[in-house]
């Protein structure tokens, strides 16, 4: 493998970093730790947009979906911490284990 | 070995990433977790910039490390009592799920390394915030606008989530 910096390299950042999100959103019980490996997860498919954008299209179509992808990042960030806060309300607890109930 | 400056700054922004990245999946103290993932943000931002694509990386400081980190430590200041955050993220399954993380991981090195990518010699060099927005207002208009639609209704719908519901004839009490 060369050391000059290439898509590959990118690409196997990228990769490493999906896997920790992936771990992340596997385990965690507490639903703060979820969101968070969502969000690495988004930042991985992010890296990958953009080092295509950069060595492959030559354009800026890649930067504008990742653009989108941050706003929907950030939506869903909102929304998943008023969810959480309503949960926490009804159970006194965010340990997604334990809200197994659908009804109030 | 021939490094040059970016090489050094992506390996540098590289090792940051996957330590801070490692923190927030594997620490006991969410907390922690919360603040390194301000280093993986960080991170991510420095290698947009290595990738000439300056305009989202100051996008992504703003959105993330100004607006989703500070949610979330908002939503975990509020949640839980911050002196008992020792245990505060308990992980279940972590050898299994590890070891599926590392299949994974595995798989999409393979990927990787094995697909010929058809790389072009990269061209961009300067700065790509003016082709962005003649794209944002020209050919992704109508993506844009029902983007920012979807903000909208994002936010109504998380100030609906969380407001407390007081029926007609109750009285409001003070919040203890």
């Amino acid at each position: 493998m060369n050391l000059t910096i290439g898509l590959s390299h990118y690409l196997l950042v990228a990769a490493l970093l999906f896997s920790l999100g992936l771990i992340c959103v596997l385990t965690r019980r507490n639903a703060i730790g979820l969101l968070m490996g969502v969000e690495l997860i988004l930042n991985s498919a992010n890296i990958n947009l953009i080092a295509f954008a950069h060595f492959i299209e030559n354009g800026i179509s890649g930067q504008i979906f990742a653009l989108f992808v941050i706003v929907l990042a950030a939506a869903e960030a909102a929304i998943a911490m008023a969810i959480v806060l309503s949960i926490f309300r009804s159970f006194k607890n965010i340990d997604v284990a334990m809200t197994i109930e659908l009804k109030e | 070995m021939g490094l040059s400056f970016p090489d050094i700054l992506f390996y540098l922004l590289a090792v940051m990433i996957l330590i801070c990245g490692s923190i927030v999946v594997f620490s006991k103290n969410i907390v922690h977790s919360a603040f390194s993932l301000l280093g993986t943000f960080t991170g991510v931002a420095g290698l947009y910039g290595l990738l000439t694509a300056n305009f989202i990386a100051a996008v992504q400081i703003l959105v993330y490390v100004g607006g989703v980190l500070i949610i979330i430590l908002f939503a975990i200041m509020f949640t839980r009592d911050i002196q008992d955050a020792k245990d505060s993220n308990p992980a279940r399954g972590l050898v299994s799920a590890s070891f599926f993380g590392l299949l994974v991981a595995i798989l999409l090195l393979i990927i990787v390394l094995k697909f010929p990518w058809p790389v072009k010699t990269p061209t961009n060099h300067g700065s790509t915030v003016p082709q962005i927005g003649d794209a944002l207002l020209g050919k992704y208009l109508i993506p844009f606008e029902v983007l920012s639609l979807l903000l909208l209704a994002a936010l109504i719908g998380a100030v609906m989530l969380v407001r407390k519901e007081i029926k007609p004839g109750e009285v409001k009490e003070p919040r203890s």
